[in-house]
This record gives structure tokens, C-alpha cells and sequence, in this order.
């Protein structure tokens, strides 16, 4: 079978149909159902209603659904050759709402879109991803390991950054750090780079701590000790730590978690909403979520193994990584493991935003998958 | 290529490290989870429990008091408040300005009511207005429609239907202080009321009843959801007192305007039939809250309306004690039932000169006539013969000079006075003038009427020491009561003597005499000095009492019990500067009588 793809494939443009079929669908299956979940625990959110969160979300995943196949579809090499110019166009988006945020629409950092408030932070993540991919595409080993090579893409990653812990979103613009440093990583930045740079990082601490606002500094100094203010910020994470153990191995059954229910967890369809799932589903549903979320990131992986070019390959592990760090950030945060950051879960917290993104996301790493056995060489970047 | 070919291999495991520390971070998770819902779960579980029940304390309803017929003495009353729910009304300002048309609101009972309405969330009920009437309240309901968020809530007040007239003896309830707080979760209940004074605090434990809790199913927000399980506790213990309702009334109107008491005892058991403290006050103002004026008039009032006069206030006997002194005498052998003394109208001792009330003088004076015609030189002899160790001793057998034990506060001791009393008192030797004047009942001597009350039972019923006691006393308990060291003949001629005090010609008391169906009272009076005439005075003429203030006159007692064959009822009566014992005091202590016998309690 795999012969017969590989001769009919080999340098040739798919159909679409072609293209269609090719797509990996245990991969899509894993992420709707994950998406059916979340319409599931909202749904128990609102008390057993439909409204107003767990019928939206489901119109959102449809139209995220089609968004994210239309991206897998597209032509390849359109990625790698627009990537450039996506992100100069995200980036003036993002200055854009910055000026616009400063000139008198308060502290709003998206566009309305009805459905959806487009954050230029989240399409960021994916252009910056891209970026990235297309500049180690197109370096040699030695470019890489070298120091000059890295000041380029370290500023693209830097500037919106700024920009976006200017907004404030600390979460976001860290995410966006964290997700260009496992680029690096990837690409083979060595170790000792690693260690200067969290050597570095350990000395800015104290000084870094001075510029941040106020309701961060209590969120870290509350994650650290939550007990240490039970009314005020710790509030959050001690109810969210009593709902989940008091939902036990089996859970207290689905739509009577009290701790949610009786509204002692707070924001409890979007960044709580694991807490809530594990709460009326038990370990058993927690450990689930957590599975095929672990299935939807090992898919990443398996995916960058098996594809061919260098370029989608970083495409794939900068996405992956994203994804992953998501889920992380929100489970471990409501575990009290870190400090509530204001990271939804995704696909599961309601919200159009971080659903577009990574909709999308998962749409760009198929488009990557359909065409593993494209190899787009490094002469393919000046083709036109 | 060579180099592209490392590049491929680097990115290859760098990749997979990278695929392992997200498998590893994941599996984490896992293990934070199974620690926080398999190790920890229990500990959680109670504190999603603590969140979520909210325990609230039921009262339990305070136990009824009776008097002896099933009259209702001390219960509680429903009581009928408007309360405001916020959320249920468009506009707060409406509704309480509609509200006011149907019960007038102050403008500082407004004031509170909006800053409660703002203290609360919106679905905590606030007082506007309680102890409402039947009336207020169907006025409410029938225009419920143009009050949104006005509910009736019931609740039950403590309320003493005799008011005044029980107020001595029952005391009162109120609020719980801080000192009166102890582990008893009920105690810090807003609006839970404990008794504070009377037998509402003496049998407290037995009335209070056990308090019962109700546990429910609250939202972070305290809004109640469900009510999850409910434990109704106990009610408070009812019980009758040996007070007779009836008897109780008509003695404390016996007085009028005077101020002073009045007890009735069960000669046999020394139940308390009528304790009567004049002027009084109505508990049922303590229960409600009572006003900065009402309260201020009750506290300056010179009549001190506050004080239970039965046992706290100590009056010197005078002539009452003479019972005292008589049979002291005759179980001393210092006097035969014979033996008489002339009496002058006054007697001197060393360089002082005694006088007896009746300054013409009483002539020759046995026992019985000295008692019959009160006459104070009998009395001068007989105490010299006796001196004060033996009055004393007959004061204290009779029970004067010590706490009966009643179960209320505030009991006085009074005094007996003796050698080392005096010693230890004012550091002096003991006067024989001061057992003189001791014998009349005057000088150091104090009592309360409730002694007077004992003294007058022990005598009556033969020389059995019984105690006063508002409860019923059980067969075993009147089996207990032990006989004094008196023999009964020489009670049997004080009481001949007390007989011929009302029913003798010229008997001190014997304008209030009676004749009920053959039972016929016995007694003896008694005036007492509040003041010292001066020796000045006494050349220039005596003032009568009655020209001089209130607060200077004589105060008025009388004792005296009947049926005097079948001795049934004890009584005691003191009218504070109430100028004559047989004038004033006799007639009312008569009537008390005369009322017991009718009622046949």
C-alpha cells in the first residue's frame, strides 16, 4: 500500500481528493472528541443548559472544524513561501491593537469577529512558529550553531513579546518564548546556550519582579502559598484543589459537583473547566482528558518523524509544542502545580479565540502530514 | 550535504528529547491528579462539605411556666415581623415608601433598615418592623401587591401575661451577654434570649430546652439551595410553680399605692402561694427592648420598683419579733405562762430611759396580754432576763438571720445581731440597752418579709422547719421537714397570744379581724422606726408620722397566719413607711387571708 503512495506521490502535486483521504483522521477523531467533551462539560457548567455556552461552542468547533481542513488542503509550499510576509502582517495587527488599545479602546486587545475575538497574540504563536521554520529551513548546521545565525530570529520572537507582555498578557507572551525556545532547541542550539540564557534569566528574576504588575506578583506569590490569602487570589486555587480531590476516583457524577455547581469555583467554563470535569467525572475523566491530549501530542511528534522536509518538520514540532504547552500550563495550574496564569484548556474552556488558534494549528500540522513525502528542499526557497 | 545530513540527525533527537519531556510533564500531571483525588480525596471531600452545608441552630421553644391551677405565668407569644427581601422588589425605595403608609416607620428605624438592606446580599431578609398585630399584619397582606419583597415572618417572643404582678419572681429574659458565652453554640445565636433574673434564670437549664440544628445546602454566595437534613431538638420543660394566680393579683392590688410585699406560705410545706414586691415593673418591656425612658423611671423611681422587697429588702421586725423573743422566753423558762410585769410606760436602765409605744402605760402584762396589746416593757424585762445569746439562738431556730434557700438571686441574709457579731461588726462589747431594744425587735436587728413569712409558718404549724419553695414538694421531701426544738405547748400559748393580737378585745390588730366560715386569722403587728427620735424631740412632742415625709415614717408590718385552729396559711406584709403595723399592714395581710381561704388553694 504504502509503496503505491510513494510511487504515485513522489514530487507530484495530490489532488484534492488525494489530499483528503490522506488526512489523519485518528488524529481528527481524538480532536473532536475532546471538543464533543468540552460541549459536554459546558453544557453541566450551565446548570444543564444549552445555553449560552455549550451550543455556541459546538457552532464554533464546526466552523473551527472547516477552517482547520481547509488549512490542511491548502498547497504546502504556500506555508513556506508566506510565511514571511504572515508575520509582518500579524506583527502590524499586533502593533495595531496596542496603538488602538493606547489611543481610547480601553484595555481590548482583540478584533471583534462576532464569533470570535481574534487575539494577534494567538495568530502570532503560529505565524512566529512558521517564521522560525522557514529561517532554520533555510541554514546550514554551522549558521545554526553559531551566534550570529540565532540574533535574527531571536529578535522576531523578541519584539512581539514585548509587545504583547506590554498588553498585558504575561501568559501569552511567555508561551510564545517558551515555543520559540524548543525551536531552537530542536534545531540543535546547544546546551550551553541553554544554560547561559537560564543563568541569565535567574539573575534578571529580582529585577524582572519590579516591572510586573501588581495582580501578577500576587498570583506567583498566591501560587507559592495559597493559604496565605484564602478570601483574596489564593481563593481560586484552594477551591479549585477542594473540588477536584473531593470528586474522588469516580467523581460526583455528572451535573452534581457541588464545589461548581454552588458557584465555589470560580470560571468554571473557561480556565477552571478541568477542575469541573474532574470534579463530576473523577480521576477517571481527568486521566482521560490528560490521555488524549497526550494521543493528540504524540501524533505531533509521529508526524514530524515521518515527514520529509526539514521545514515542516519545525512546523510540526513548533505547533506540537504550543499545543502541548497549553495543556500543561492549564492542567498544571489548576493542580496548583503553577501559578494561575490565565491559560484556558483547549478545546475544552469555552472561548472562540484560543479554539481558532488551535484549530488552525492542528490544520497546518495534517497539511504538513498529507504532504510528508514532498521534500522541499532548501533550493525551494528561491524557486519563485 | 554532509552537514545537512547532521543537521537532519540533530533535529531528529533533539526532537525525541523533546517528545520525552512532554510525555513526562504529562505523566506528572497524572500523578498530581491521582495524588489529589485518591490520597487526599477524604480530606477534601469534608472541606467541599464545609463549603457547601451550612449548619444553622434551630431554637428550641422555651418551656411554659404554670402557677399551681394551669395559669399561664411566663410563655411565649407569637411574634409577627415584616422583613424585606431586596431581590424580590423593582425598587426598594417604592416598597418602603408604600410600607410606611401601613406601619409608621421612624426616620432613624429607616436609616438602620437601608444600611442593613446594603450590609446583606440581596436575598437576606431584613427586619423592617416586628411585634406587629393581627390588625398591622392583615393590612400587610391585603396589599401585598403594592409591596413587592415584604414577607411575614413568626417568630415567638417570651411574654409574661400577669406582667407586673409576676415580674419579682419570674424575672425576665434578654439577650445573651459576652460573659454568658460558653462552648453552647445556641448562646451566639442573634436574638436567642436567656433568662436574666428570677426563676427564668434559676431553672434556666430545665426551660432553655436543647437546641436543634437544621443543615443546608448553601452556594458560594450563601443563598440556601435545599435543606439536607434537619434535627428539631428539644423543647424547654414546662413546669407549675405553687403560686396561685389569683391570690398573686389580689395581694399586690391589696396594696394600692403602697410600696413594700407580701408572701403567702403553705404553712405545712412553705410553698410559696403569693410573693408580692410592690411597686413592680413589666417584664414583658425587658423582653421587647425596653426605652431609655421607661427604663430611667423604674430606675430612679423612690420606690425602687427594681428591688424584690420579699427578699432583698431588710427591714427591722419591731414588735413582730416579739414571737420570737416570747418563745425564747418560755423554752428558757425565764418566763411561766403567768408571770407578768407592770408595765409604766417607760422603764430606765443605768441613765437611759426605754419607752413603750403606749406611753400611759400597759399596767400588769402577762405573756399572752403583752403579745395581745404588744407591749414593749414585758418585752424590755424579758430580754434583759434572757440576754441576746438566747433571743438570737430562737431568732435563728425560727429562721430569721439566714438565706432560706429560695431559689432566686439577690437573697439578703438580714441580721441577728449577737456578742461576737457586734465584736466582729464594730470591734465593741455588747450593751445591755442593745438587748433591750433587741427584745422590740429594734436596734441592729434586720429581716426580709420572706423570713417573717417562715418565722410566722414554723410557728404556726406546731414547730416544723419548713422552707419557702416555689415548686411543689414531693411526699418523700414534706416526710423530710424535721421539727424544730420548740415544745408545742409554748408554741401553743404564742399562738393564744397572736390569736388574742386580732381576735382580743383591744387586740392590737383587731379591727382586721374575720370570721370565714369559722377560720379566723392570728398575728401580731409590728411599726418600726426609720429614723432616731432625739431625746429633744421627744421633750418638744413627738411629730406624728403621719406629718412627716414619706421616706421618714414608720414602716408597717403584720404577720399572721390562718385558719388559726388548722393553721393553713402563713402571711407576711410589709408597708415600707406605711406608719402603723395594725392600720396599715394588718388589714391588707387580712385581706390576703381572707382571699386564700376563699380560693381554698
Amino acid at each position: 500500500m504504502s509503496r503505491y503512495y510513494e510511487q504515485r506521490f513522489k514530487g507530484l502535486n495530490l489532488s484534492l481528493k488525494d489530499k483528503f483521504f490522506n488526512l489523519n483522521f485518528g488524529y481528527v477523531f481524538c480532536i473532536t472528541l475532546l471538543a464533543l467533551i468540552g460541549v459536554v462539560v459546558l453544557y453541566s457548567a450551565a446548570n444543564g443548559n444549552l445555553y449560552p455556552w455549550a451550543i455556541k461552542q459546538a457552532i464554533r468547533f464546526g466552523f473551527c472544524f472547516c477552517i482547520m481542513i481547509v488549512l490542511a488542503l491548502v498547497d504546502i509550499k504556500i506555508y513556506l513561501k508566506y510565511s514571511y510576509i504572515a508575520y509582518f502582517l500579524v506583527l502590524l495587527l499586533l502593533i495595531g491593537v496596542e496603538v488602538a488599545g493606547h489611543v481610547g479602546m480601553g484595555a481590548q486587545r482583540w478584533i471583534d469577529l462576532k464569533f470570535f475575538k481574534l487575539q494577534p497574540s494567538e495568530l502570532m504563536k503560529i505565524a512566529m512558529v512558521l517564521v522560525l521554520a522557514k529561517y532554520f529551513h533555510g541554514c546550514n548546521l554551522q549558521k545554526i550553531e553559531s551566534i550570529k545565525g540565532l540574533i535574527a530570529p531571536a529578535l522576531m520572537a523578541l519584539f512581539p513579546a514585548t509587545l504583547i507582555i506590554l498588553q498585558p498578557d504575561l501568559g501569552t507572551a511567555l508561551m510564545l518564548l517558551f515555543t520559540t525556545m524548543a525551536v531552537f532547541f530542536a534545531v540543535g542550539v546547544q546546551w550551553w546556550k541553554f544554560a547561559v540564557l537560564g543563568l541569565g534569566a535567574l539573575i534578571a528574576t529580582p529585577i524582572a519582579w519590579h516591572f510586573l504588575h501588581q495582580y501578577q506578583k500576587n498570583r506567583i506569590l498566591t501560587f507559592l502559598n495559597p493559604e496565605n490569602d484564602p478570601l483574596g487570589t489564593g481563593y481560586h486555587i484552594i477551591q479549585s484543589k477542594i473540588a477536584l480531590g473531593s470528586g474522588g476516583v469516580f467523581g460526583k457524577g455528572f451535573l452534581s459537583g457541588t464545589q461548581s455547581h454552588l458557584n465555589f469555583l470560580p470560571e468554571k467554563h473557561t480556565d477552571f473547566i478541568f477542575t469541573m470535569l474532574s470534579e463530576e467525572f473523577g480521576l477517571i475523566g481527568g486521566v482521560l482528558i490528560i490521555l488524549l491530549n497526550l494521543i493528540i501530542i504524540a501524533y505531533g511528534y509521529i508526524f514530524a518523524f515521518r515527514t520529509t522536509s526539514y521545514f515542516a518538520k519545525l512546523v510540526i514540532i513548533g505547533l506540537n509544542t504550543n499545543y502541548f504547552l497549553y495543556v500543561f500550563i492549564n492542567i498544571a495550574m489548576v493542580l496548583g502545580l503553577l501559578p494561575v496564569v490565565g491559560i484556558p484548556l483547549p478545546l475544552i474552556s469555552y472561548g472562540g479565540t484560543v479554539m481558532l488558534s488551535v484549530m488552525a494549528s492542528f490544520g497546518i500540522i495534517l497539511c504538513m502530514d498529507v504532504n510528508r513525502h514532498i521534500n522541499l528542499g532548501r533550493s525551494s526557497l528561491g524557486d519563485d | 550535504m554532509n552537514r545537512d545530513n547532521d543537521k537532519g540527525k540533530i533535529l531528529l533527537s533533539r526532537t525525541m528529547f523533546l517528545a520525552i519531556v512532554n510525555f513526562i510533564l504529562l505523566f506528572v500531571l497524572i500523578g498530581r491528579l491521582y495524588y489529589l483525588q485518591v490520597f487526599q480525596a477524604l480530606k477534601y471531600k469534608t472541606m467541599a462539605d464545609e463549603n457547601r452545608i451550612s449548619t444553622r441552630i434551630l431554637m428550641p421553644i422555651r418551656g411554659t411556666v404554670y402557677d399551681r391551677n394551669g395559669v399561664v405565668l411566663a410563655g411565649n407569644e407569637q411574634n409577627l415581623s415584616a422583613m424585606i427581601v431586596a431581590e424580590q422588589t423593582p425598587s426598594v425605595d417604592d416598597t418602603l415608601a408604600e410600607f410606611k403608609k401601613y406601619i409608621t416607620l421612624s426616620e432613624k428605624e429607616e436609616q438602620k433598615i437601608r444600611k442593613e438592606i446594603k450590609n446583606h446580599r440581596k436575598f437576606v431578609p431584613v427586619k423592617l418592623k416586628d411585634n406587629l398585630s393581627w390588625e398591622d399584619v392583615s393590612g400587610l397582606q391585603l396589599n401585598t401587591a403594592s409591596i413587592p419583597g415584604v414577607i411575614i415572618d413568626e417568630g415567638l417572643n417570651r411574654f409574661y401575661p400577669l406582667g407586673k404582678y409576676t415580674a419579682h419572681f419570674l424575672g425576665y429574659v434578654g439577650s445573651v451577654d459576652e460573659k454568658e458565652k460558653n462552648e453552647d453554640p445556641l448562646l451566639t445565636v442573634p436574638g436567642f434570649k436567656i433568662g436574666k433574673s428570677g426563676l427564668e434564670k434559676f431553672f434556666e437549664n430545665k426551660l432553655r430546652g436543647i437546641s436543634g440544628d437544621v443543615k443546608l445546602e448553601v452556594n458560594a454566595y450563601g443563598r440556601i439551595m435545599k435543606e439536607i437534613e434537619r434535627n428539631n431538638g428539644q423543647e424547654g420543660e414546662s413546669f407549675h410553680l405553687t403560686i396561685d394566680a389569683n391570690l398573686q393579683k389580689y395581694a399586690h392590688d391589696a396594696f394600692g399605692e403602697h410600696s413594700g410585699a407580701a408572701v403567702v406560705l403553705d404553712v405545712h410545706s412553705g410553698e410559696i402561694l403569693a410573693f408580692v414586691s410592690v411597686p413592680s415593673f413589666d417584664p414583658n418591656l425587658f423582653t421587647k427592648g425596653i426605652s431609655h425612658e421607661d427604663w430611667n423611671e423604674l430606675l430612679y423611681n423612690e420606690k425602687n420598683p427594681l428591688v424584690n422587697k420579699v427578699i432583698a429588702g431588710r427591714y427591722s421586725p419591731g414588735s413582730t419579733f416579739k414571737i420570737a423573743v416570747a418563745l425564747a422566753a418560755l423554752e428558757n423558762n425565764v418566763v411561766a405562762k403567768d408571770k407578768s410585769f407592770y408595765c409604766g410606760g417607760a422603764m430606765t436602765l443605768g441613765n437611759h430611759k426605754f419607752h413603750c409605744w403606749k406611753h400611759s402605760g400597759h399596767g400588769h402584762q402577762n405573756i399572752i396580754q403583752a403579745l395581745k396589746n404588744s407591749c414593749d416593757i414585758y418585752f424590755y424585762e424579758v430580754a434583759m432576763l434572757l440576754g441576746i445569746e438566747k433571743i438570737a439562738d430562737m431568732a435563728r431556730i425560727l429562721g430569721l438571720g439566714s438565706v432560706t434557700g429560695i431559689s432566686l438571686d439577690n437573697e439578703q441574709k438580714g441580721i441577728i445581731p449577737d456578742k461576737e457579731w457586734k465584736l466582729k461588726r464594730y470591734g465593741e462589747k455588747w450593751q445591755q440597752g442593745e438587748t433591750v431594744i433587741a427584745g422590740i425587735g429594734q436596734g441592729y436587728v434586720q429581716v426580709t418579709p420572706l423570713q417573717l413569712a417562715v418565722m410566722t409558718s414554723r410557728v404556726a404549724n406546731g414547730g416544723y422547719a419548713v422552707t419557702p419553695s416555689f415548686t411543689k414538694l414531693s411526699l418523700k421531701e414534706k416526710a423530710k421537714i424535721k421539727k424544730l426544738p420548740i415544745s408545742s405547748k409554748n408554741i401553743e400559748i404564742v399562738k393564744q397570744g397572736m390569736f388574742e393580737v386580732v381576735n382580743g378585745a383591744n387586740g392590737t390588730a383587731s379591727s382586721s379581724a374575720f370570721n370565714v366560715n369559722g377560720a379566723k386569722m392570728s398575728g401580731k403587728t409590728g411599726t418600726t422606726q426609720v429614723r432616731r427620735i432625739s431625746l429633744k424631740e421627744r421633750q418638744s412632742g413627738i411629730k406624728k408620722d403621719e406629718d412627716l415625709p414619706w421616706n421618714l415614717r414608720n414602716h408597717a408590718l403584720f404577720v399572721g397566719f390562718a385558719p388559726h385552729d388548722k393553721p393553713k396559711y402563713a402571711v407576711a406584709v410589709v408597708v415600707e413607711h406605711g406608719s402603723s403595723g395594725s392600720g396599715v399592714a394588718a388589714p391588707i395581710a387580712s385581706k390576703i387571708l381572707q382571699k386564700a381561704l376563699e380560693l381554698n388553694i
